[in-house]
């Protein structure tokens, strides 16, 4: 008898193996986002510095992180590392390590962006009101690199996302390696494999849809 | 009458070249001095200094009888009774406009808001922008926001008022109700420092009138004389360069 592959999500834990594995891809990613808020923040203020070493050393890393393939990037962490300082890092650890590296060139930028985007004029005129030095962070300059910075931000933090999936490569058990467990206890059922696959996609896209509409929600408020 | 501005012997320069060469001048209160010249004479640099948004090389400002050049600690309690006008509109682009008027008079001044609120809307209400209060600045026109901005300075009550060129950026047709409301102001008794290139305008408001170049007074006086008997040669080049006729050689011309 042939049952469609689709009752293999419903079979025993299938799919709350399924949400287990992205639960780990969530939590690589939200710790990614947090730690690359914080680091980003310094390495935007760091590229604005009167530094010249400061500066060039930002933007090789940003360069690094432009050009060099994110999967690359794991393996020289998972698998270098280890062999060369002789460090035991587990795959989430170093997925977190490198992601990190790349939100933290990225969200740095768009700060520095965000902050040489506000005119000049901007400051003049609240000091032009007698509006102190702190004041004017407060209700001129910060409010409006928040706005600047949100929606790109927001548009990052979906790709970082989406780019946890590649953790499977160097053996973090999150969404996409569950699914293809399954798959695997499933092979006599072929199309198993569509629906798994579908319903991952189905999961990703849940996550970051909402978050992108809002992200061009925003863009749109602010423009 | 009380002297609201002085301004002794000012010298100011950019990374080595002089921009302002020793400018001297005094403004009394309630009046208006109308500053002109041509484009990089250091009209903008002069309003600045006042202002504290650029420091002085040397010689001394005064507003009233304090020193106000020189300081670096306070400039803000200084520029809540010096407002400022720009030429190009800055609005606070997140703010609608009645938050874009509270700021000042209630963060910097700590006054109540409700208010300067009921203030804000008289206020606006006079320079024709009634029901204007909840409209974020992108949606206004050019000659709407800086009525807007004028408004924004006039709720700080200060003493003296900068206006740098604050229709250069305007199209024609708003100029005029933008032009207006300074009028209306300078009637009411207002200090003002007024760089501008309208010579009209100039001549209407100003009751003495700089006009600099290369960074000097080359002449001052009253606006009838600067504008009909102007006594140097400069200056008579610069108002030809308007086609600025004075009333008085146009109908010498008539005659003819
Ligand atoms: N921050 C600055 N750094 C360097 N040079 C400056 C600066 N501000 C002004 N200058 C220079 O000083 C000179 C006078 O500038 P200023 O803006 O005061 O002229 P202006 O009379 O207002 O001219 P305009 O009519 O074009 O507005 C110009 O040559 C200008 O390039
Ligand atoms: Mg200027």
């Amino acid at each position: 008898m042939q049952v469609s592959g689709i009752s293999v999500l419903f079979k025993g834990i299938n799919f709350q193996r399924l949400l287990g594995g992205l639960w780990v891809t969530m939590r690589i990613a939200l710790i990614t986002i947090g730690l690359s808020v914080v680091f980003g923040l310094l390495f935007g203020l760091l590229m604005l510095s009167k530094n010249k070493v400061a500066r060039a050393f930002c933007r090789l890393w940003l360069e690094i992180v432009r050009f060099m393939p994110q999967l690359v990037l794991l393996y020289v962490v998972y698998f270098g590392f280890a062999r060369l300082f002789g460090w035991d890092l587990s795959g989430e650890s170093s997925a977190v390590i490198v992601f990190t590296f790349w939100g933290t060139a990225e969200l740095g930028d768009l700060i520095r962006g965000a902050l040489t985007s506000i005119p000049a004029h901007q400051r003049e005129s609240a000091a032009a009101l007698g509006l102190t030095s702190r004041q004017i962070y407060r209700y001129i300059l910060i409010p409006q690199t928040v706005r600047r910075l949100l929606p790109q931000a927001i548009n990052l933090s979906t790709r970082i996302i989406k780019t946890t999936a590649l953790v499977k490569m160097i053996n973090v058990t999150e969404v996409l390696k569950v699914g293809q467990q399954i798959i695997g206890q499933f092979y006599r059922q072929p199309d198993a494999a569509f629906w798994v696959y579908f319903t991952i996609f189905l999961l990703y896209f849940l996550i970051c849809w909402p978050i992108s509409l809002l992200a061009g929600k925003l863009e749109k408020r602010w423009a | 009458m009380q002297t609201m501005l002085k301004v002794e012997n000012v010298v100011k320069s950019f990374d080595g070249t002089g921009v302002l060469k020793g400018v001297s001048f005094t403004l009394d209160e309630g009046k208006v001095i109308v500053i002109v010249g041509p484009s990089g004479c250091g009209k903008s640099t002069l309003l600045r200094c006042i202002n504290g948004l650029e420091q002085v090389d040397s010689g001394k400002i005064y507003l009233k009888d304090e020193l106000i050049s020189g300081r670096t600690r306070d400039m803000h309690l200084v520029r809540q009774k010096v407002g400022m006008v720009f030429q190009s509109y800055d609005l606070f682009p997140h703010m609608n406009v009645m938050q874009n008027l509270l700021l000042g008079p209630t963060k910097a001044l700590r006054k109540n808001g409700e208010e300067v609120r009921r203030e804000a809307l008289a206020m606006l209400r006079r320079v024709g922008l009634e029901g204007k209060e909840n409209a974020l600045p992108r949606t206004l026109s050019g000659g709407q926001k800086q009525r807007v901005a004028l408004v924004r300075a006039m709720l700080m009550h200060p003493e003296l008022l900068l206006l740098d060129e604050i229709t250069a950026a305007l199209d024609p047709e708003m100029v005029s109700e933008v032009l207006n409301v300074v009028i209306d102001l300078a009637r009411d008794g207002m200090t003002m420092a007024i760089v501008t290139h309208e010579m009209r305008f100039a001549e209407a408001v100003a009751d003495q009138v700089l006009f600099l170049e290369d960074g000097m007074a080359a002449e001052s006086g009253p606006p009838e004389q600067f504008f009909h008997h102007p006594q140097t040669e400069r200056a008579r080049r610069f108002l030809r360069s308007f086609s600025y006729e004075s009333k008085n050689s146009r109908k010498e011309k008539q005659d003819e």
